[in-house]
């Protein structure tokens, strides 16, 4: 079991290294000279060649690839090339922001997922079950930013219910943090959540059609019950393998759920130097989202070994 | 039910596919130019109304479903011209070597296509260019898996192996045999990758990374309504429906024809 | 047979959809303590009549005619209340051990739970009465069987399982679904023998559907015989080896005693004793 988990783990260290050395050639090696970029058409060799200097351009790539990965391990993601201030103190200010939208966000879209899954496996020849594979098509349709902008007019303007944009932090006013966290959560799980429902429902599905839970039927469990008994563990390990994708979904989601509600988060701070063509800035956060989604990954696997006792004994899924 | 998605799915297809191809021709007015006054609400003039500078929201609609399928049909093919060859190629490679191949589309996968999207319009500006190549390569996984599945089911089955006793070559084998047997699959793949990438196209013309303007877009009309949308949501629900029925038409028959190809989902027996 | 049966199916009939109906007006009783045979070709019915016994039916099928348990009509009843007789009174064992048990739970809590589920026992006595009946099924180390999970065991150590999680609650009916098809021959017998023995330890009754009739000569002392939805047949295991009647069941009778046919001589088939009417004709 433990060598199991280790060699996945040792997967997901290779991924992130590989990861890494793509993120730092694109933004790296693809794009032209920062230095040239910055100081515009009119500045003469020397002065490029003393930016370039400056900014650290002058190194092979190698060097400033590990010093770049060097750095990112105490936590010093760099400096900006546009205006020097520190990576690391541009982008942690934002994660608590990211981090709680898109954590919620998953939380929430599993909370209304499993129930609406379930029931639509279970009454999939009534009316139930076509209602929430309907409903499920429908929200799929949507895209989340979009979900969000009706949320944000109908329930912030037109009802005055919840604010419809801006951010409070956890530590000013924590009502006021949550009040305004609610639409932007809603309007992602919405649309994840239908994603999701579909999993539930295969998923669930699956187990139905399992000799195991033809047994459990004759044995005395109603069919709710022996769902619930059976499916759940077993249903689980399917849908554990897609919580990965679902995160870096909600994630990219977010950033453009930010704009429309003005939130200081992770992709506010992408799009802005997106904007201004930061190549540090960019591969620190583009870094950091990926990060996200394989830890969540690997995080995944280990859940994998401890839920399947298959696979305890070593070998694959 | 049955074959209720199908049918839906093929009329919304078709429509979009029409307003595109009619936005080719005609609008009613220059989508790209005033065409009246500002803000109306729809009239005979105007039956959507008018967007925050004047021009007429239905002719901006059709040009916008232009640019969808455009994006949509590039993006797409480009996954798909990249993707099905690594995933043939995948199929044929030893155990250890295919596991890998896996394991770094799984990376790969953590790069969904929007990040992309936005880190090549941070390297090299935002058009739509660089969104349909960053939709594409971000797509590619999808086929890949769904050719590499594929293939090893056609490459493990007897008239291949057959083929094979005759001396007939790996290519030919792909060419005659795997080809022809995995082209619904990914028939079934590219409807409901178009489906994606229109959600993806739409977010990057609304975060101003995509189609640059006068173009008109689904997801630019939305940015453009921003500064107006408390006070006239109209302007934010006309495009937002395009999008959505979009999306729900190439869902719809990506699953219908997923369904009209493997009857056993229908599932008879409980 | 006797006055008061304890399973008494009248005219039951079970239609899917709008097919011609997969069961038809099939009557028949089995009394407490029978072993009774019911056997027939894949598609005849049989599976479909056990689970409509069980109340196991996909909720589409239409269920017609009576099934009674003691004094208790089962047709029509919910799946809430139906629940409470299954793996109480009737329980079943089906075809597929590889999977027939919960993949991510150990055997011993499998069982366990069925005791838990309709005497609702403590944990403590249950562990023990679940040991008791592993090692009736034939077990010699209950205890690393309980603690097992199904990957480790053999398909003819997980089909005894199952036999333990039907039994346990002692039920009056056991629905056997052609329990030993997917077992070797070998192992098949070992869970024949051991089906036989705890038949008669917790003196159940048992409806036995094969497509062998060698398999059910071993356990049963009556047979029906099923045939496209309907019983053409029925009667005394000895009976039906020695006079079969209907020409199908001659058929069946002749296929099972290849000893009778002499060495190099062409082996018999149902077709040559029973010619199925046209697709269509019925």
């Amino acid at each position: 079991m433990i060598r199991s988990i280790a060699g996945r783990l040792g997967v997901f260290a290779l991924s992130l290294l590989g990861a890494s050395v793509v993120i730092f050639l694109a933004c790296q090696a693809l794009p032209g000279d920062p230095a040239t970029a910055l100081l515009g058409t009119s500045a003469t060799p020397e002065t490029i060649a003393a930016k370039r200097a400056e900014l650290g351009l002058d190194r092979p790539l190698p060097v400033r690839y590990v010093e770049w990965v060097a750095g990112m391990l105490r936590g010093d993601f760099g400096r900006s090339f546009a205006t020097g201030d520190s990576v690391t103190a541009l982008i942690a200010p934002t994660l608590p922001v990211t981090g709680s939208l898109a954590a919620l966000s998953l939380l929430l879209a599993i909370v209304i997922a499993l129930p609406l899954g379930m029931v639509s496996a279970l009454r999939r020849r009534h009316w139930q079950g076509g209602a929430v594979s309907v409903l499920a098509q429908l929200g799929m349709a949507v895209p989340a930013f979009w979900a969000g902008i009706l949320l944000s007019i109908f329930f912030g303007v037109r009802l005055r219910v919840l604010p419809p944009n801006m951010y409070v932090p956890f530590a000013q006013d924590p009502v006021e943090w949550a009040r305004h966290l609610v639409l932007p959560v809603v309007s992602l799980a919405l649309v994840q959540a239908a994603v999701l429902i579909r999993y539930v429902r295969s998923a669930f599905l699956e187990v139905l059609h399992e000799d195991y839970f033809r047994t459990a039927r004759a044995v005395g469990w109603t069919q709710g019950r022996a769902l619930l008994r059976h499916g759940v563990r077993n249903a689980a390990l399917s849908l554990v393998t897609v919580l990965g994708l679902q995160l870096a979904a909600i994630l990219v989601g977010a950033v453009v759920v930010e704009k429309v509600f003005i939130l200081p988060g992770l992709g506010s701070l992408l799009l802005t130097y997106a904007d201004r063509k930061d190549v540090m800035v960019l591969q620190a956060v583009v870094m950091l989202l990926v990060l996200a989604v394989l830890v969540i990954n690997a995080l995944v696997e280990v859940a994998y070994v401890l839920i399947d006792p298959r696979l305890r004994a070593g070998g694959r899924a | 039910m049955r074959g209720l998605e199908l049918r839906v799915g093929a009329v919304l297809v078709t429509l979009v596919v029409a307003a595109a191809l009619l936005s080719r021709f005609w609008t009613p007015y220059d989508p790209t130019m005033p065409a009246g006054a500002r803000l109306q609400p729809a009239s005979a003039a105007h039956p959507l109304g008018t967007d925050a500078f004047g021009r007429d929201l239905l002719s901006r609609l059709l040009a916008g479903a232009q640019s969808t399928v455009y994006v949509g049909v590039i993006a797409v093919g480009i996954a798909v011209l990249i993707g099905v060859p690594l995933g043939l190629w995948a199929a044929q490679l030893p155990g250890r070597a295919s596991e890998v191949l896996l394991r770094a589309t799984d990376v790969a996968q953590a790069f969904p296509a929007l990040l992309l999207a936005i880190l090549l319009a941070g390297l090299f500006g935002g058009s739509t260019e660089t969104a349909m190549v960053a939709i594409g390569l971000a797509s590619i996984p999808q086929f890949l898996r769904v050719a590499r599945a594929g293939a090893l089911q056609v490459l493990a089955s007897d008239f291949v192996l057959a083929a094979r006793a005759c001396g007939i070559g790996r290519l030919a084998i792909a060419r005659t045999h795997v080809l022809p047997n995995i082209a619904p699959l990914v028939g079934v793949q590219a409807t409901v990758s178009f489906a994606l990438a229109i959600l993806a196209e739409a977010a990057l013309s609304y975060l101003g990374l995509g189609t640059r303007p006068p173009t008109p877009t689904w997801g630019s009309m939305l940015q453009q309504a921003q500064s107006v949308w408390f006070a006239h949501p109209e302007q934010a629900v006309i495009p937002g429906v395009a999008i959505a029925v979009a999306v729900l038409g190439f869902n719809l028959l990506g699953d219908g024809l997923r369904e009209h190809l493997d009857p056993r989902l229908r599932e008879e027996v409980a | 047979m006797t006055a008061s049966p304890l399973l008494d199916v009248r005219d039951l009939t079970v239609a899917f959809g709008r097919r011609p109906p997969a069961v038809r007006g099939v009557s028949f009783t089995v009394a407490p303590g029978q072993r009774l045979g019911l056997i027939g070709e894949s598609g005849s019915g049989k599976t479909v009549t056990s689970l409509a016994i069980m109340g196991l039916l996909p909720d589409y099928a239409r269920v017609t005619g009576s099934i009674r348990l003691g004094d208790a009509e089962l047709v029509g009843r919910s799946d809430r209340s139906m629940a409470e007789v299954r793996g109480d009174e009737i329980t079943m064992i089906f075809q597929e051990p590889m999977t027939a048990l919960d993949p991510t739970m150990r055997c011993g809590r499998q069982v366990a739970e069925v005791l838990r589920l309709h005497a609702g026992a403590e944990a403590g006595p249950a562990r023990e009465r679940v040991l008791a009946m592993l090692a009736e099924v034939g077990f010699d180390d209950p205890e690393r069987v309980a603690d097992s999970y199904p990957h480790q065991l053999s398909g003819g150590q997980r089909q005894r399982v199952v036999t333990a999680m039907a039994l346990i609650n002692s039920p009056d009916l056991v629905i056997c679904d052609e329990p030993t098809t997917a077992l070797d021959v070998t192992v098949q017998a070992r869970v024949l023998q051991v089906l036989d023995r705890v038949l008669t330890l917790e003196n159940a009754a048992c409806l036995f559907i094969t497509h062998d009739l060698a398999v059910v000569s071993q356990l049963c002392s009556d047979i029906l015989v099923m045939l496209d939805g309907e019983i053409v047949e029925a009667g005394s295991t000895a009976e039906i080896f020695d006079a079969p009647q209907h020409p199908y069941t001659r058929g069946l009778v002749a296929t099972a005693r290849l000893d009778l046919v002499p060495p190099g001589g062409r082996l018999p088939t149902v077709d040559d004793f029973y010619t199925r009417p046209a697709e269509g004709a019925r």
